[in-house]
């Protein structure tokens, strides 16, 4: 009886998923063979397995590893931290406000406050240290992005450690285990789960991010999206933007696939 | 259970002070006359002023509202048929293939987006500008739609279908009479998650936009690159507050989706 209503729904949203799913990444392959003059070619795969391409992949590889890394060191004790409290939920909310804000904003804040008079410039000069450049830097940038990427990585291990019954960690107490052990053979591989989902919502971003470079790390750090966009705003060479965004979309799916849960179904 | 040490409140504490230090410090310069961000010179509002006055950017502003409106009512039409797409899929390997299909714009990164949608809509012959952003909004929404809508559809007890089908309704009368309004609080919050989405974001438009039109953040962007002007922060304080009442909206309607009862019959 259902057949008939499936194929009315399915054709609106089939439509959908060829034209704005589908066709994007067929026509991303398609450029990736093309040069700047519109020859079809293999040189920007030969381009891309040059060292300064190579670096660049690696350095953008080494920032989001740096970002996911920090992100979950400061996350996970936070996510733990709220679901001891009272009023979870509401703290959870309050954690997450911060994400609805428009990203450009909380950068620009970050420009104010790191800047050569900025807060935190004069927090750094009441204890002593006096003033440092630290917009335009590393350390301003991998700041930033941990910022801006901590509620994402929160919810997910929230939920998980929410989730985790506590008359396992109890057992684990009474069974003598030091609270060190608890977390490590009990509480973390049981939220893993919660871990690997939020990694992968950081990496991913973080691989590709290209504002934030711009306005934060004052185009020191080149991403792979700084890349991409650099290819296709700036240089107009769609086809080698194109061979980068093949690539990073190879990051993606293998990253999924790396994090991905072993629970049927998707998400 | 126990209560929390004197360090973890600390932590906690800290915590939430970074979180909101940055928003607090726009708003705060927001009201300096002094004009930059760093030295508090005396309470003005001469910012605000501005801003009313700058009618450039009252237009950008109109725009970016009229993106996320429209994109938000179509995407979640699209995204409603999606889900009812997806709930009525018989074959759990079709069902799995249009689900992670639904996923793959949720877990491409924004320049992907950006780059590819740029790509079509230069080959299909679509100007850059209103058209090009919208339709990229839309496309980038409806699957945010989807996911909001589908648990709402799952979880309705099937009966409900049958009955209404014994009863004699014609398939349109399950749909409107049944279907939808069971389904209502999902429909909502996927709007509401469509706008947040569409005013939120940057990348995608920043691809996709031509040079005569702007949004919001591509604006707060290119200002924001020359350098700081408390033009943005007054900016940036109003969006916070609009922000903040869309997520208080926002919240009210997943508080009622909750609330078991009354859905069925209206």
């Amino acid at each position: 009886m259902k057949s008939k209503s499936r194929n009315f729904y399915l054709i609106p949203y089939v439509i959908w998923i060829a034209l704005f799913v589908v066709m994007p990444i067929l026509l991303v392959l398609y450029y990736s063979f093309f040069d700047i003059d519109g020859q079809l070619t293999f040189d920007n795969y030969k381009k891309f397995f040059t060292p300064v391409y190579l670096k660049m992949t690696f350095s953008s590889f080494w920032y989001a590893f740096l970002i996911t890394m920090f992100t979950l060191l400061v996350a996970y004790p936070i996510s733990y931290l709220l679901t001891k409290t009272k009023h979870k939920q509401l703290l959870l909310l309050l954690i997450i406000l911060p994400s609805w804000i428009n990203l450009l904003l909380k950068a620009y804040a970050f420009i104010g406050i790191f800047g050569t008079y900025g807060a935190a410039n004069s927090f750094l000069e009441v204890i002593g240290i006096g003033t440092k450049q630290i917009l335009f830097t590393d350390f301003s940038f991998i700041f930033v992005s941990v910022y801006i990427f901590l509620p994402f990585m929160i919810l997910p291990i929230f939920n998980a450690l929410d989730e985790l019954n506590p008359s396992l960690v109890d057992a684990s107490n009474d069974l003598g285990a030091s609270k060190w052990i608890t977390f490590k053979r009990v509480i973390f591989p049981l939220t893993i789960d919660g871990v690997k989902s939020g990694c992968q919502i950081v990496f991913i971003p973080a691989l590709s991010l290209f504002m934030l470079t711009r306005l934060i790390a004052g185009n020191r750090v080149i991403t792979l999206g700084t890349a991409i966009e650099q290819h296709f705003l700036v240089t107009q060479d769609w086809g080698m933007g194109a061979t980068i965004a093949v690539f990073l979309i190879i990051a993606m799916v293998l990253i999924m696939i790396l994090t991905g849960k072993r629970k049927r179904g998707i998400l | 259970m126990k209560k929390l040490s004197k360090l973890s409140t600390v932590y906690l504490i800290i915590m939430f002070f970074i979180l909101y230090a940055p928003i607090l410090y726009l708003m705060f310069y927001s009201f300096n006359s002094g004009g930059t961000m760093y030295h508090f010179e005396g309470f003005t509002l001469d910012w605000y002023k501005e801003l009313f006055g700058d009618s450039r950017l009252l237009i950008i502003v109109l725009n970016t509202a009229i993106i996320a409106l429209l994109s938000a009512a179509i995407s979640t039409i699209l995204g409603v048929a999606g889900a009812l797409a997806i709930y009525y899929a018989r074959r759990r390997r079709v069902k799995n293939t249009l689900l992670s299909l639904n996923n793959v714009l949720i877990v491409s990164p924004d320049v992907i987006i950006g780059a590819s949608f740029l790509i079509l809509f230069t080959m299909v012959g679509i100007k850059l500008g209103f058209i090009s952003v919208l339709l990229a909004h839309i496309a980038f929404s409806v699957p945010i739609v989807v996911i909001m809508v589908l648990p709402k559809i799952e979880e309705m007890n099937t009966s409900m279908i049958y009955a209404a089908l014994d009863l004699g309704a014609s398939r349109w009368d399950v749909l409107t009479k049944v279907v939808l309004p069971y389904i209502t609080p999902g429909i909502f919050a996927g709007f509401f998650m469509a706008l947040t989405y569409s005013l939120d974001d940057f990348a995608v438009t920043f691809f996709v936009t031509g040079n005569g039109f702007t949004t919001l953040s591509v604006e707060i962007y290119s200002l924001a690159r020359r350098g700081v002007s408390l033009n943005i922060n007054a900016l940036s304080t109003l969006l916070f507050i609009f922000t903040m009442l869309l997520v208080v909206g926002y919240y009210f309607i997943t508080k009622r989706n909750n609330k078991p009862g009354r859905m069925g019959v209206r």
